[in-house]
């Protein structure tokens, strides 16, 4: 049965007993994903140190399935207390194995609970669930002021464009729009 | 012309129902195993249907001998091409109850409800035609008036028309048990539109048509009705409705994709402006300006899909030889065993009428305990294929205040085992997931 291939004991532990959910203060950033095709959704809250280079927490709260629920669950356990450029290796590398179609072997030092979706990889419909809250994450950091100054700065440093009136300002909505402009992003 | 071959229908007299057996033999896809050979069972029809050997043939043949492009050209395949579609559109016709020049060809029923949404919006803005289209025309305080229940496809394009036109969309809302509360709405001397769903794709339920059609009427509205998951499923006549508008699409009712018809009567398709403009839709062009063609080539620009709406032709051949009182009673048994097994499950909540009275075969649940997503892959993993999700009707799950639903849906090549293999599949994920019971 291939059922049990993809709803790894580690998965639906995690679902059942998710770690750091529900949403805490304080934090840096918050972010709201929703997937169009299903409606799952998870609202996401990112809190990084003074220095902004480590993850301090992640807190969330999803409405969505057993994969979705157990993936940012993993999210939390991987990513809290690591740099945020660590995080985004991961998350990488996460994003690599689910979206492999199952032809990429996971590193289980890498990704440590993250190693049991590689069977989600083989159901390319579940394989937004499990990225959802992985996703909000990298928009959450490239939210948090610090994320958002660098990119301004960064966005500055490539516009060469003489009639480009955008201002750019550091709220965090503008973010997205900064990103966009410079393809490398805010971190990692 | 495409001869088309007879489906297998039950050799029995009235009453005695479809022979299923026989017409699955006409589906070769409902033969084939998934998931490590389990056998298919699929109730996703009302997402989209099966097609039979007839309707492949008819488009092989039509595409081997043929195929041109239709209303052009004066050879012998130009001629034959454009008597295939024609009669096509003459059959496809008759099914609904329509005279063949109501009968406009497009894409799906989205492209349908976005033709009427646009051709208003012409004429809102005055372009298009002159002043019989007046009587379409919008403007700010107008109202166009829909349901909670309808499907994304009979909702925004009626948003965006109230956005560009300035008129105010209002809604019926639903009942507990997913059916239009006729209670929760008056229409005004303002209201101009009345869309609705004939059957609801989440719920089952079956609209009041005459008495929304009589409402509308009594205010001079027009009326515009989705029959997706009506037209599929049983017998309608729609000049017997007295509904002014109607969409449906080919792949919900045994035929191609690509295909889907807008109906109109006949005076209204005559005083409307176009949507899409080009070749074919045209009387003469000269630089300055460009005068229509009559309906329905005024609402037909450019070379259409065509053996798309042959294969549609053949597949209303089909259902006709089968009968749709007979589908619409084998698919009524059908929910009824769905229901009865349902019923029976602890912890099932079921989305929409709980009988079968005014109630199609869209049977959409949650399970306690259980995400639908997760309760489509435990089904899936035994050969089920339901659909989850909210079903491109979101509000109307937000009303409810879920997420996400399992659907199982229903055609006339479903037996009843099948239907009962739905309750079992639903136990099988509470025991995977260890609730419920
Ligand atoms: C009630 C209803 N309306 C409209 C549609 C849209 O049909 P299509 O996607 O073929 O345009 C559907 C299909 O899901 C439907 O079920």
């Amino acid at each position: 049965m291939q059922l049990q291939q993809m709803y790894q004991e580690i998965i639906l532990d995690h679902y059942r007993q998710p770690h750091g959910s529900g949403l805490r203060e304080p934090y840096d950033a918050e972010t709201h994903h929703v997937n169009p095709t299903c409606g799952d959704e998870v609202t996401l809250r990112v809190k990084l140190d003074d220095a902004a280079e480590t993850v301090v927490d992640v807190s969330y709260d999803t409405l969505g399935c057993s994969i979705s629920q157990a993936s940012v669950s993993v999210l939390n356990d991987l990513v809290v207390g690591r740099s945020v450029a660590d995080s985004m290796r991961i998350l990488d590398a996460f994003q690599e194995m689910a979206q492999s179609r199952g032809k990429v072997e996971p590193d289980e030092d890498v990704l440590g609970d993250g190693v049991a979706f590689a069977g989600v990889a083989k159901y390319p419909a579940r394989v937004k669930c499990a990225l959802l809250g992985w996703m909000a994450f990298k928009d959450a950091v490239s939210r948090t002021p610090a994320a958002v100054s660098t990119a301004a700065v960064s966005t500055d440093a490539v516009s060469t464009d003489a009639v480009s009136t955008d201002a750019v300002s550091t709220e965090p909505g503008s973010a997205d729009r900064a990103e966009k402009q410079d393809q490398k992003g805010p971190v990692g | 012309m495409t001869a088309v071959s007879a489906p297998r229908v039950g050799a029995g007299g009235p009453g005695s129902g479809v022979d299923v057996a026989r017409i699955r033999e006409d589906f070769p896809i409902l033969a084939r195993t998934v998931r490590e050979d389990r056998p298919l069972v699929y109730l996703d029809s009302g997402a989209t249907s099966q097609r039979p050997r007839q309707v492949l043939d008819a488009e092989r043949e039509f595409l081997e001998n043929h195929n041109a492009a239709v209303h052009r050209g004066a050879h012998q395949l130009a001629e034959e091409a454009t008597d295939a579609y024609e009669s096509a559109r003459e059959r496809i016709a008759a099914f609904v109850g329509a005279m063949t020049h109501e009968v406009v060809f497009v894409k799906n029923a989205t492209e349908g409800i976005n033709l009427v949404a646009y051709a208003f919006g012409n004429a809102s803005v005055r372009t298009g035609l002159t002043e019989e289209s007046e009587r379409f025309a919008l403007s700010p305080g107008d109202e166009i008036v829909v349901t909670e229940l309808e499907h994304h496809a009979n909702l925004v394009p009626w948003q965006e028309l109230c956005r560009r036109t300035g008129a105010t969309l209002r809604w019926y809302s639903v009942t507990d048990d997913g059916r239009i509360d006729l209670d929760s709405l008056e229409l005004t001397d303002r209201t101009k539109v009345v869309a609705f769903t004939h059957q609801s794709n989440v719920t089952g339920a079956v609209a009041p048509v005459d008495e929304l059609v009589r409402r509308a009427q009594a205010v001079g509205a027009l009326t515009v009705l989705d029959a997706c998951q009506s037209v599929p499923h049983m017998p309608v006549d729609l000049h017997a409705l007295g509904v002014d508008y109607a969409v449906f699409s080919g792949h919900k009712m045994l035929g191609p994709s690509g295909v889907g018809v807008l109906w109109g009567r006949s005076e209204l398709l005559q005083a409307m402006p176009p949507f899409l403009t080009g070749g074919s839709m045209i009387e003469t062009v000269r630089m300055e300006a460009t005068t229509y063609a009559p309906p329905p080539q005024r609402f037909e620009a450019g070379v259409p899909m065509t053996s798309q709406a042959v294969g549609l032709g053949a597949a209303v051949d089909y259902l006709r030889l089968i009968g749709m009182d007979a589908v619409a009673a084998h698919e009524a048994e059908l929910t009824r065993v769905a229901l009865d097994g349902l019923r029976d499950v602890p912890g099932v909540r079921l989305v929409g009428p709980d009988n079968t009275t005014e109630r199609g075969g869209a049977v959409s649940f949650v399970v306690d305990g259980v995400h639908a997503h997760d309760l489509g892959q435990v089904l899936d993993d035994r050969g089920i294929a339901i659909r989850v999700g909210h079903h491109c009707a979101w509000p109307l799950h937000r009303r409810y205040g879920i997420v996400a639903t399992a659907r199982a849906s229903f055609a006339v090549y479903n037996t009843v085992d099948e239907a009962a293999q739905l309750a079992d599949g639903i136990r099988a994920a509470q025991d995977f997931f260890g609730v419920g019971r």
